[in-house]
């Protein structure tokens, strides 16, 4: 996963779609670290996942209520893409499988 | 015990003289006992039916307890047919059951073929004629297992192990009238007919599709005093106002975990009743009752014998053992009803805490998040805890990185939905998350909360879980 994550948007309405993505999965991170009582680290792209301060349980959560505010799975989808190792990974998986589903 | 004289349903009505002053109520029609001293309800001459298989499948319930109450020591076996049977099932059933002869109510035309069956019609009208009601045989009561799924499971009782617990009302007690939301083709509603028959009083039936609040205010008009439920029966109950209409002297709670939110609402209710729940299940049998007020049941029940019930914890899970139990399952099934020492494990998981044993959930029910196992029940107990839910579901969430996590379904308590303003909706499943947290491990707290105008109960009256 390292080509630009804007190459399969159209790249004018796209752009917009995926910095909404991204306000809606940082926003979920923050919420979900408030309720589990975690630090969450500054979420830069190349972050990696597992020191980005939730635990697996937090993660699971987080996927799910994304699911719930983008009606996207994309480890349900994307069976044969890799596991996401940094925050970017992960933003672009759902901005893939967002785009996908729209299409 | 005046049954054990008895040799059939029959017998031990008109021997007590119960007969006489029993009536059941259905929908639009009802029967005294009496009158089945002078006639039959069934089209079929009661000695056709003597040492057959015997189906009884109605779509109304008073025809149905007609029928039971006929062919009870006639009959070799009488299969209670739950409403909701599928019909695709019904050629497993007959041949399970070896069934030779199908009493019913519905037109005839419209069973399966079912080739050499013979199919009686009966009716919730008596005619009169001269019966001859000699019993020659302990008829084996065939009942199907509350399981909603897949192929039907069917036990072997008899009216002995059937009516252990039922002990007659003393004569001070006043007319005792039952009315119950279960069926009486299930174990629990099963229950309550021999109450009424046997224990002395009367019955209103529920109708096919009844709307509960008719069907309370039904109960009412004919003075209903002993009124039973699931818990889940009885938070809609209360959720419908329709409880406002009934003021019964004993509510019991049967079939789910009895919390103690559901305890409390009701005595609240009804603050002259007795409120109380019992653990019955149809492999098991009536196992106790509970009419301390408070959910679990003290650990001293375990090891006494009460009336020859035996309870024992193991592994956690509660297992039985009475001459209430069912005898063995019926058909072809590998599965064994009791153990070498004559238990039934009822897969029901409890928890002790200080000097009582609380249910915890279903073992088969259990929600496995990244190894960590939640019972469902559990958390809707605290959910349900929270003054704004009326009803809550739990169950297992498909999810790629824990296996699963726990969803919650949530009733309010003010019924609403879509008609709470967007802000109040979020603001309450806040603070139930917040409840959720400060009450349980951090994973059992739902991931996420849906809002919705019901959840979905089975016919037996039971949370519609995935698993059932």
């Amino acid at each position: 996963m390292t080509h630009d994550r804007f190459t399969y948007l159209p790249f004018s309405r796209g752009t917009a779609m995926a910095e909404n993505i991204r306000t809606t999965i940082i926003s979920h991170f923050e919420q979900v670290a408030v309720e589990q009582r975690h630090t969450l680290a500054k979420l830069t792209d190349d972050r990696p996942l597992m020191e980005s301060g939730l635990d697996s349980l937090a993660f699971a959560i987080v996927v799910a209520r994304l699911e719930d505010a983008l009606g996207v799975d994309p480890f349900s989808v994307a069976m044969d893409a890799q596991f996401p190792v940094t925050f970017g990974d992960f933003v672009q998986m759902y901005e893939k499988t967002y785009q996908n589903a729209a299409t | 015990m005046q049954l054990r004289s008895s040799r059939s349903l029959w017998e031990s009505l008109s021997t007590t003289g119960r007969g006489h002053d029993t009536r059941l109520w259905a929908s639009d029609v009802a029967v005294a006992l009496s009158e089945l001293g002078h006639g039959s309800a069934l089209s079929v001459s009661l000695d056709a039916l003597r040492g057959r298989s015997v189906l009884v499948s109605t779509a109304n319930q008073l025809a149905a307890a007609l029928a039971l109450i006929e062919a009870d020591g006639l009959a070799r076996r009488l299969v209670l047919c739950p409403p909701d049977l599928d019909p695709a099932h019904l050629p497993y059933v007959v041949a399970t059951a070896g069934v030779e002869i199908i009493i019913t109510d519905n037109d005839a035309a419209t069973m399966p073929g079912l080739g050499g069956v013979r199919v009686a019609p009966c009716s919730r009208s008596v005619t009169h004629g001269e019966i001859d009601r000699t019993a020659e045989c302990e008829t084996q009561w065939i009942l199907f297992t509350s399981g909603t799924t897949g192929v039907p499971k069917m036990v072997v009782h008899t009216l002995r192990t059937l009516t252990g617990a039922i002990k007659p009302i003393g004569a001070l007690a006043g007319p005792v009238v039952w009315a119950t939301f279960y069926d009486i083709r299930r174990y629990g509603g099963l229950q309550i007919l021999f109450r009424a028959l046997i224990g002395g009083g009367s019955l209103v039936l529920a109708a096919a599709e009844e709307p509960l609040v008719a069907f309370l205010s039904r109960a009412r008009e004919h003075g209903a005093t002993h009124i039973t439920g699931t818990p889940s029966h009885w938070r809609h109950a209360l959720m419908s106002g329709a409880t406002q209409c009934v003021s019964p002297l004993y509510v019991r709670l049967s079939g789910e975990i009895a919390d103690q939110t559901v305890i409390d609402r009701l005595q609240a209710q009804f603050p002259e009743a007795d409120v109380a729940h019992a653990f019955a299940s149809t492999e098991a049998g009536v196992a106790f009752e509970v009419t301390d007020g408070r959910a679990g049941f003290p650990t001293s029940f375990v090891g006494r014998l009460d009336a020859g019930v035996d309870l024992r914890i193991r592994d956690d899970t509660l297992h039985i053992r009475s001459p209430r139990t069912a005898l063995r399952y019926l058909g072809s099934t590998t599965e064994s009803l009791l153990d070498d020492d004559g238990f039934v494990d009822t897969g029901d998981v409890v928890e002790q805490r200080g000097d009582r044993y609380y249910f915890v959930g279903r073992r088969g029910g259990i929600i496995n998040v990244g190894g960590l196992k939640i019972h469902p029940e559990e958390v809707e107990a605290v959910i349900n805890r929270h003054p704004s839910v009326r009803m809550s579901l739990v169950a297992a969430r498909k999810n790629p990185i824990t296996g699963s996590i726990v969803a919650a379904d949530v009733v309010l308590a003010s019924g609403a939905d879509g008609t709470l303003d967007g802000t109040v909706l979020e603001r309450t499943k806040a603070e139930i998350l917040a409840h959720c947290r400060s009450a349980l491990a951090p994973h059992k707290v739902p991931a996420s909360i849906r809002v919705v105008n019901a959840v979905q109960v089975t016919r037996s009256g039971k949370l519609a879980r995935g698993d059932a």
